[in-house]
């Protein structure tokens, strides 16, 4: 996903001029990212983008603010003040932004905020494409809190190619902690420990 | 019966309280920013409270199937510490939020200079972000305090629609429904008001402009009172047009000034009454 993707999905949205205009105030104005990105939502809508399932027209509106918003030197700072002033549904924008802005590895303590919380979707939304510069402990552990919490694993990105022996192992404990308890492993959990452990032996 | 809590501090509550209010047929509640009993010393306490109203409490609330917004403000107990003055630095990046549909809730509570400045100021901000203010009485003096809230929301230009008094009572009601304003009250176990009290109420001066929560926090109080007093309501031989009205519709048309009530994942009620404000006046 690209910023050039994100605009065709939007191309002939009715509020696409308040968008150009909202992304030509933030290169103008940085300062004026927390108001607009705060309305881009309930402007834009939140309909699903046609072909894009996984954005809806104010959450890809508000990737777009944080793309004009990048091109501030002290880019990091201000796209952790957009997050850690968010509500849930700003953070998770930016949780979901962050693989298509020249930053890096640097916004990973973003997704350590997200998988210190409680809530499903900031979880689901911090083990995405960006979590490819998460360590593979904190990662783990991300992937384990999933199944605690219900969160079905295919909101873990490139989960096969990085699952490995220490998270076989994490999994197989629960699943011998919750048969144990007489409560059911969900389905995809007990998919992924089976390929681990096919594939280890 | 559909239900719409008005006021109620669900920080304060259990989980179970949810799933009892869920049951009863409570669908949304509105939270307003108040004190928790023990008072914050610094600005930083009020930030993850509101970031609170505006994360961790909507996303518990949807669990059981209720949809939560907030209101944001500067309490009048808290206003008169002067560490916590700068909290009102804090409050317009937080009216522009998607779930904050009021101010609130302000008003008076010792009705201190201090108290004055903050309300007016706080008044100023619901104008200028397009919101409704919720106003609290205060518990001592409580006619002389509806007074001089009155006078202070008719010098801040603010339209009185936009205005709900709350926590009133058979002396203060009169002259919040004179004065333009919507009309609140708290049913509690013992003290502000009872279902019964709250019925003769409805019945001398009609259930327009009226809402009723229950106010419930941290201290004796009761989130299912509420629906008590729909129950109330119907018993003493209102219909059940004039119970949505008061707990439901109401609500929903005075916050729903903000632009920013969403309801839309709340289901639609079953049977054939007036669902909405629209099908009742076609029919
Ligand atoms: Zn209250």
């Amino acid at each position: 996903m690209t910023p050039d993707d994100l605009r065709a999905g939007l191309l002939g949205h009715p509020k696409w001029d308040w968008l150009v205009a909202a992304e030509a105030h933030v290169r103008a104005d940085p300062d004026a990212v927390a108001t607009l990105f705060a309305r881009a939502e309930r402007t834009l809508g939140r309909d699903p983008l046609p072909g894009r399932p996984q954005w809806t027209s104010g959450r890809a509106g508000r990737a777009l603010l944080l793309v004009a918003l990048a091109r501030t030197p002290d880019r990091v700072d201000r796209i952790t003040t957009v997050y850690t002033q968010g509500d849930t549904a700003e953070r998770i924008a930016v949780l979901q932004a962050l693989p298509m802005l020249p930053i890096g590895a640097a916004a990973a303590p973003l997704l350590h905020d997200a998988l210190r919380t409680n809530d499903a979707r900031l979880v689901a939304a911090a083990l995405g494409p960006y979590a490819a510069h998460l360590d593979q402990p904190s990662w783990r552990q991300g992937v384990v809190k999933c199944v605690f919490m219900g969160i079905p694993l295919d909101a873990v990105d490139r989960l096969d190619e990085r699952a490995d022996a220490g998270l076989a192992a994490m999994l197989a404990a629960l699943a011998e902690e919750r048969t144990a308890a007489g409560r059911a492993v969900p389905d995809d959990a007990l998919a992924l420990l089976h390929r681990l452990t096919e594939s280890a032996s | 019966m559909r239900v719409f809590d008005p006021h109620i501090h669900m920080t304060s509550r259990t989980t179970d309280d949810y799933r009892n209010m869920a049951a009863a047929g409570v669908r949304a509640v509105l939270e307003p920013a108040f004190w928790l009993g023990q008072p914050r010393t610094n600005p930083g306490s009020f930030a993850d409270y509101f970031d609170s109203l505006i994360g961790w409490e909507p996303y518990r609330a949807a669990q059981f199937g209720i949809r939560h917004h907030s209101a944001i403000s500067l309490n009048p107990k808290e206003a008169n510490d002067p560490r916590c003055r700068a909290v009102l630095d804090l409050i317009p990046r937080y009216l522009d939020k998607d779930g904050v549909v009021a101010v609130g809730e302000i008003g008076y509570d010792s009705m201190t200079p201090v108290e004055d400045t903050v309300f007016a100021a706080q008044l100023a901000l619901a104008r200028s972000y397009g919101l409704p203010a919720l106003v609290h009485t205060p518990h001592r003096d409580k006619a002389v305090g509806t007074k001089r809230t009155l006078d202070v929301v008719a010098e801040s230009g603010i339209d009185p629609g936009w205005v709900l008094v709350d926590h009133l009572n058979e002396v203060t009601v009169r002259q919040v429904r004179d004065s333009g304003c919507w009309t609140g009250f708290s049913i509690y176990p013992e003290t502000k008001m009872s279902p019964d009290r709250m019925v003769a109420i409805l019945k001398e001066y009609g259930p327009e402009r009226v809402l009723v929560n229950s106010a419930a926090d941290w201290g004796h109080s009761d989130p299912l009172l509420t629906v008590v007093t729909g129950n109330a309501m119907l018993a003493a031989g209102f219909s059940e047009d004039d119970v949505d009205l008061v707990l439901w519709r109401n609500p929903v048309e005075f916050y729903g000034q903000s632009g920013k009530l969403d309801l839309s994942d709340v289901p639609k009620p079953e049977g054939t009454f007036a669902g909405s404000s629209i099908a009742r006046g076609g029919s």
